[in-house]
């Protein structure tokens, strides 16, 4: 985003200004009802006016978003949606993009260019909605369905290994990668205003309950009686703890992260998450950690800066201006070499 | 060189197969010829698309009209000395119009045995043949499957053969240039051949010299060595008994102005930026590598001051995809591409049928199915573009008929989908990509000018209301206040643009869809009839057989017989007269590069009887195959 081109006065939305009137058509009880809401109230704050605001999504249940935002949006073709806002981005770098996308759309059938619009830096937010299921065909098992998930489609049990989106989304060294929660509404619209913020692609996975096909995708985790030890929020500087009174810690035991009680090896002896770390090997080891031998984390696992695609190609435009000043057609149309017929 | 009527329709277009070289004489001297059409063959390392291209550029400045056709190997480098390993340049120049590249070669270039056996059946009896005889050693004639060594064995007795010594040659002649490898010694060899091709045709040395200092002037004994090569093989056939005679070329009577030399796809990189300049737009351009589309993606990505942004994407749906996105904010997306990549980014281009979307695809057709021929030329997309898109989809398509007309033609697509809102498909095919032609440089102030409006004011806006006149939907562009509203690939409602299951909705919707692209014919030309209005032929053309069709064409009318032709640049829609013109002859003939595509299409909307003649070789069209078919026509009464 160009300061320059940003208004003066601040802008004060609230939620409402959001909602773009149209009926919602997730089934009652979708976790997407729950983004849908913590959304508008965190674009309320970013500071920016509606009309700067884009939204593309591709196929699927959360591909039906940018309906529901009162904002520009775009519903395109199944996984392509990184690469329209790419499009979109480069050729309007004032805009604020954000690809809505699920674990379908995003991983499988788009996987290719979810990495590349990563790798690029392209500065725009992609909010990747797991559910770990495909909803919208009614109930086949996805790319990331546990192994052995008995589905439609896998009715002996997937014999598939599922694939870890924060791990995509680092081994393409994301400059910013972060894991929320639908039910988790104040931190989910805290994460969604940090990668707002973020220069460069903000990658967000967000945990997403399909009531009807995939009920209690994440029970496991997010069920009020164990989510307190099952999960690790992750804050910036401080020491990796969790459990109902903070009892628990994660500390280094050569290469591999290793649960402990707090009061045996002393706050001291635990890992300080470091958000900023210019290596991603620390990270990468904290979406390794899953359900039951480790607590799951949520939270900025990512934040780094790199220069990005959109802001390097429109500084090349500027440059280019600048120093041969704009393009002489007559030139162009002369070529390398002319000769006059009399 | 199309616009309207073809060039050369006052004067003769002389393009016989007759043999200047037949009328050489023992002593040296100097005589004047009126075309030739020599072919540069080599291994692909050899440098002959180079040699044929610094040969094209000086004879364009020289004033001749010239067609060239260049033809290389899929392979980057296929071992040295082999068959598949056969690259080759065929230039055409002339004191006259002419309007193709030839259908055969008076004179072979041959730098080694594998060349001379690719090449030598093109090579009509008495042609000449000039080969490098240094590379027929043992082992070259056997990767080439000669038992013998055909320079001496008498199996080219046919022909006339100048053997010359061209390596020992070039090798005497950089010996003396401190720091050359022998490696890089042995590569300027095409440009000792090429200088003996400067004096044979009487050619100045000047342009050539100029481009090698400034190509290697950060390798001076490279610059050095070529510059040796070059003037070391002029003053050689100056000096040879072996070249007895030095044929001139004298200008041709071309329409005065302002000339280049230009490709097909230089016309559309050159195109493309005058769009960006003429819309006050910036062009995106999304591709992916692909032959042989690549060039237009390498020459665009130097005009960066022209508001041309070129994305490289990671595949071909990606980067049809990145230009919608472009499009949809308001710039122009283009993707440019080949065959496989085009059946890739059909269901984008749908989205942008869906959407209403402006979006330029280019398809530089090559041979298929599948991978294919990737270097040869074909013409068989046409069905894809028509309809190769699941359900109705229409969008508007156009042809360029000659490298030239790339240019006119890609401005053409540009105002297309911008005063409709639609994706237009721009058909160029390989021989017009890589081929060549004079090129008169058009004004700036004559081009065509374009007014982008986009819908601003909130009041009254919706989505998918439509401008009475074309059908088109308004452009806004995201950021614009008040105006927020959300598009997509499900089937809108008319006007509201709302999301619609609605059966009848959906029927209108498609209607409409299709009458926007029907009326599209309301600001293209009527097509102009070259020959008589009316008669007994009519020769019905499309893309880039355009050369070859008239040439043949016009052989025959000289003849006395009644044939004409026709040459669309439209192919959807049609323009309005087509329909009534091919009413007006008794026979139609399509020649065209697939199995009959055009001819489907004109048999099934017009009901008319009509003949195809198809060729499918990876070549264009002779000129001699046309003309055959029409005098075997215009034999059945």
């Amino acid at each position: 985003m160009n300061p320059e081109t940003l208004p003066n006065e601040p802008i004060k939305l609230t939620p409402k200004d959001f909602v773009s009137g149209q009926d919602v058509r997730w089934c009652p009880g979708c976790g997407d009802y729950s983004i849908l809401s913590q959304m508008q109230k965190a674009l309320a704050d970013v500071g920016l006016p509606r009309e700067k605001f884009v939204f593309v999504s591709g196929i699927g249940c959360a591909a039906r978003f940018p309906y529901y935002m009162n904002t520009y949006g775009f519903h395109t073709i199944h996984g392509r949606a990184p690469a329209i806002a790419t499009g979109l981005k480069c050729a309007n770098p004032d805009l604020s993009v954000w690809v809505i996308t699920g674990d379908g759309d995003g991983l499988s059938i788009g996987g290719n260019h979810l990495i590349h619009c990563i790798r690029r830096n392209l500065d725009l937010n992609i909010l990747l909605f797991n559910n770990k299921i495909y909803g919208l065909t009614k109930g086949q098992y996805s790319p990331t369905s546990e192994f052995g998930k008995k589905t439609k489609s896998s009715p002996d049990g997937s014999i598939e290994h599922p694939i870890n989106p924060l791990c995509i989304a680092i081994a393409a060294e994301a400059t910013f990668v972060a894991r929320s929660i639908d039910v988790y509404t104040q931190h989910l619209v805290e994460t969604i205003k940090r990668a707002a913020a973020h220069k460069g692609t903000s990658f967000v996975e967000i945990y997403q309950n399909c009531i009807v096909f995939n009920d209690k995708a994440f029970g496991d985790v997010t069920d009020r009686a164990v989510r307190d030890d099952r999960i690790l929020v992750l804050e910036h500087g401080k020491p990796m703890r969790f459990g109902k009174n903070k009892e628990f810690g994660i500390r280094l035991k050569g290469l591999q992260p290793e649960v402990v009680k707090v009061d045996e090896v002393g706050e001291k002896a635990l890992l300080v998450h470091n958000e900023q770390d210019p290596e991603p090997n620390l990270a990468y080891l904290l979406t390794q950690m899953q359900n039951p031998d480790f607590p799951v984390p949520i939270g900025v696992f990512r934040f780094v800066e790199r220069p990005t695609y959109d802001g390097m190609l429109n500084q090349k435009v500027t440059e280019l201006i600048q120093q041969q000043g704009e393009g002489n057609l007559e030139e162009v149309l002369r070529g390398p070499a002319t000769w006059t017929v009399k | 060189m199309v616009r309207g009527a073809p060039r050369g329709t006052q004067g003769s277009t002389n393009e016989e197969d007759s043999d200047p070289h037949a009328r050489a004489v023992s002593k040296k001297t100097r005589q004047g010829i009126d075309r030739i059409v020599v072919r540069f063959a080599g291994d692909s390392g050899d440098g002959m698309q180079l040699a044929g291209m610094q040969f094209t550029d000086t004879t364009a400045l020289v004033g001749n009209d010239l067609s060239t056709f260049p033809s290389f190997p899929a392979e980057i480098r296929a071992p040295a000395g082999t068959l598949p390993g056969v690259s080759g340049f065929q230039i055409h120049f002339s004191d006259e119009d002419i309007k193709t590249p030839g259908d055969e070669p008076n004179v072979l270039v041959v730098m080694n045995p594998a060349a001379l056996r690719v090449n030598l059946s093109d090579l009509p009896e008495g042609g000449v043949i000039i080969a490098n005889r240094d590379t027929f050693t043992e082992n070259n004639l056997d990767k080439a499957g000669y038992k013998e060594n055909p320079l001496t064995d008498g199996s080219l007795s046919k022909y006339r053969v100048i053997s010359l010594p061209i390596s020992t040659l070039n090798a005497e002649a950089v010996k003396d240039i401190p720091e050359l490898t022998r490696a890089q010694a042995d590569r300027c060899k095409n440009f000792f051949a090429l200088g003996i091709m400067f004096w044979l045709y009487d050619r100045p040395l000047d342009y050539t010299l100029q481009w090698i200092r400034e190509k290697f002037s950060k390798m001076p004994s490279v610059a050095q060595a070529n510059e040796k090569a070059l003037k070391g093989g002029y003053t050689f056939a100056i000096a040879t008994e072996q070249l007895p005679v030095q044929y001139h070329v004298n200008p041709a009577p071309i329409e005065p102005g302002l000339y280049r030399n230009i490709t097909g796809n230089e016309a559309v990189a050159v195109g493309l930026i005058a769009a960006a300049k003429l819309t006050g737009k910036t062009v995106f351009y999304g591709s992916y590598p692909i032959t042989p589309a690549s060039d237009i993606l390498h020459e665009l990505s130097r005009y960066k001051n022209f508001h041309v942004k070129t994305f490289q994407a990671e595949d071909e749906i990606a980067a049809v995809s990145a230009a919608i996105g472009a499009s949809f904010a308001g710039q122009l997306g283009v993707t440019g591409t080949s065959g496989p990549g085009f059946a890739l980014k059909a269901e984008a281009i749908n989205l942008a049928v869906m959407t209403e979307l402006p979006l330029i695809v280019m398809d530089i057709q090559r041979g298929g199915p599948s991978t294919g021929l990737p270097t040869k030329t074909e013409q068989a997309d046409l069905l894809q573009a028509f309809a190769g898109r699941n359900s109705e989809s229409p969008v508007a398509i156009v042809a360029a008929a000659t490298p030239g007309d790339c240019f006119y033609m890609i401005l053409e697509a540009v105002r297309i989908a911008i005063t409709y809102m639609t994706p237009v498909v721009f058909l160029s095919d390989g021989y017009l990509a890589s081929g060549s032609e004079p090129w008169k440089i058009p004004k700036v102030s004559e081009l065509p000018k374009f007014h982008i409006v986009h819908w601003t004011a909130s009041e009254g806006f919706y989505p998918y209301l439509r401008d009475p006149k074309t059908l088109a939907r308004p452009w806004v562009i995201p950021g614009t206040p008040g105006l927020e509203h959300r598009i997509g690939g499900l089937e809108k409602s008319d006007v509201t643009g709302n999301v619609s299951y609605d059966p009848l909705n959906h029927q209108k919707m498609t209607e409409l869809r299709a009458k926007k692209i029907a009326g599209i014919a309301e600001t293209i030309p009527d097509l102009e009839i070259f020959g008589k209005e009316e008669g007994e032929l009519l020769v019905v053309g499309w893309g880039s057989t355009y050369g070859a069709i008239y040439a043949a064409v016009d052989r025959v009318q000289k003849k006395g017989r009644s044939v004409s032709a026709i040459h669309l640049r439209y192919l959807n829609p049609f323009p309005r007269n087509l329909g009534e013109v091919l009413r007006r002859f008794k026979k139609i003939l399509v020649p065209e590069g697939n199995l009959g595509q055009l001819l489907l299409l004109l048999r099934g909307k017009y009901l008319v009887e009509a003949t195809g003649l198809h060729k499918v070789q990876g070549r264009p069209f002779q000129i001699r195959e046309i003309e055959q078919k029409i005098e075997e026509m215009l034999r059945w009464r």
